[in-house]
């Protein structure tokens, strides 16, 4: 164990190595983790960014089928009131109609009854007349009783 | 084993003993061929296996994370790079728990620390003849006497490696003081610590017992950090030599040593490298 030139060796040997690793090993290695860490952390960063998104996506579409749902009630709710207003102008239009109708056939009965009555009058006193003169057996002045037929023919 | 037949003390000496190449003041600039001649040459020699052993790990180890750092993609991770990138993060962590100030070095110096002393460390797993008696036979194929071959593959177990990192780190440990407080600081901080008085009088005699204690503290740093790291490796190299000479029964004894040392191992390279880091953000700190 005898303290020699070695030592100078060694210890230039030593500087030359803390230099090379400090110059070339150290700083590219470190570079690497710390890019590498800055990449992860971004990474997971990206991620959580991505949950938040997610989250307020489903929120969102929770809430634009929730308002179409209302939508479609309202619609719906609508289409039901206007057509029940349909079916009541309907019934109105129709019962409307039908009274006319109605109307309609009684007064044109009305009509035919008059017409009728008429037509009955005139023959009754034809009638009548024809009668008279079976029963008289003589020739009665038609131009001189029918005033007094007509006359009774009215009164009927 | 080395030569013919050695006693259990040539095993251990021969297996303790650096592949030295230095200035011997009679052979010149050669291979110590024992390990007298190896320490009569002092100072000016060099250990050409801790020097193969370190700075071939320390290529391999920059080697791989090169490899990954190139072409690091910031998608998923695989193979290679998860491992890299779970060795950085944890030296980050550790770093940024301890030192708080700012500085762009301290981070990969941890982790080239941390790295190479496990790797160094790890080198200790190899069985202990394994690699010296290949040492040995390619020796011999050069024409060397197999017995002077001698050839030490845990560079952590060599004093001069680790005296050669944590005086790095010592050296350190004074700029990031003086960069910090400024020269006077960080004389002021040796000296007037931890005995202060308002008196001027007092506080000069103060003085010389405030430097001895602050200059034991901050040098017991560098010492304590190499002979620790330098210890433990050594005498766990020392057990596996120990266990080696006892012939057959060394398996059952090697295994779970083995097993054991993988855990000193990997904390000797964790414990000097968050003592580093401590040291230096106590020197990084304003006050303490």
């Amino acid at each position: 164990m005898n303290l020699n030139l070695t030592l100078i060796g060694q210890a230039i040997a030593f500087a030359v190595f803390v230099w090379f690793c400090m110059k070339y090993v150290w700083p590219p290695v470190m570079q690497a983790l710390q890019e590498r860490q800055k990449k992860i952390a971004d990474g997971l960063d990206a991620a959580s960014r991505a949950t938040r998104d997610l989250e307020l996506a489903q929120e969102k579409a929770d809430e634009t089928l929730k308002e179409s749902k209302e939508q479609a009630q309202q619609i719906l709710e609508q289409a039901n009131k206007r057509a029940s207003q349909i079916v009541e102008e309907a019934r109105e239009t129709a019962r409307a109609e039908g009274e006319r109708i109605i109307e309609g056939a009684r007064s044109e009965i009305d009509q035919e009854i008059n017409r009728a009555k008429e037509e009955l009058r005139a023959q009754v006193s034809l009638l009548a007349v024809a009668g008279a003169e079976r029963i008289l057996e003589s020739s009665i002045d038609e131009a001189k009783h029918r005033e007094l037929v007509d006359k009774l023919a009215a009164e009927l | 084993m080395a030569g013919n037949n050695p006693t259990s003390t040539e095993y251990i000496q021969h297996h303790l003993q650096n592949m030295t190449f230095g200035l011997h003041p009679e052979h010149g600039w050669s291979l110590a061929h024992s390990a007298e001649e190896a320490s009569e040459m002092g100072f000016w020699a060099i250990h050409v296996d801790t020097m193969l052993w370190s700075i071939g790990l320390g290529v391999i180890f920059l080697y791989l994370f090169r490899l990954v750092a190139k072409r690091a993609s910031t998608g998923v991770p695989t193979g290679l790079q998860n491992f890299v990138e779970m060795m950085v993060e944890f030296v980050d962590g550790s770093v940024r728990e301890t030192f708080h100030g700012k500085s762009r070095m301290i981070a990969p110096l941890s982790l080239t620390i941390f790295c190479w002393i496990f790797l160094m460390n790890l080198m200790d797993l190899v069985p202990v003849d394994f690699l010296p008696m290949l040492a040995q036979k390619v020796g011999a194929w050069f024409g060397a006497d197999p017995a002077h071959v001698y050839f030490k593959v845990v560079p952590t177990t060599d004093v001069n490696a680790t005296f050669g990192m944590s005086l790095s780190v010592f050296a350190l440990i004074i700029f990031y003081s003086i960069r910090t407080k400024g020269v006077s600081g960080f004389i002021a901080e040796l000296t007037l610590h931890p005995f202060s008085t308002p008196n001027k009088f007092a506080q000069a005699l103060l003085i010389p017992i405030n430097f001895l204690l602050e200059a034991v503290t901050l040098l017991a740093k560098p010492v304590s950090l190499a002979l620790r790291l330098f210890g433990n490796l050594y005498a766990g190299e020392l057990i596996f030599i120990l266990i080696a000479m006892i012939g057959l029964w060394q398996l059952p004894l090697h295994f779970p040593w083995a097993v054991f040392h993988i855990l000193i191992i990997t904390l000797q390279a964790f414990i000097f490298m968050m003592l580093t880091i401590v040291y230096l953000s106590m020197a990084t700190e304003e006050q303490h």
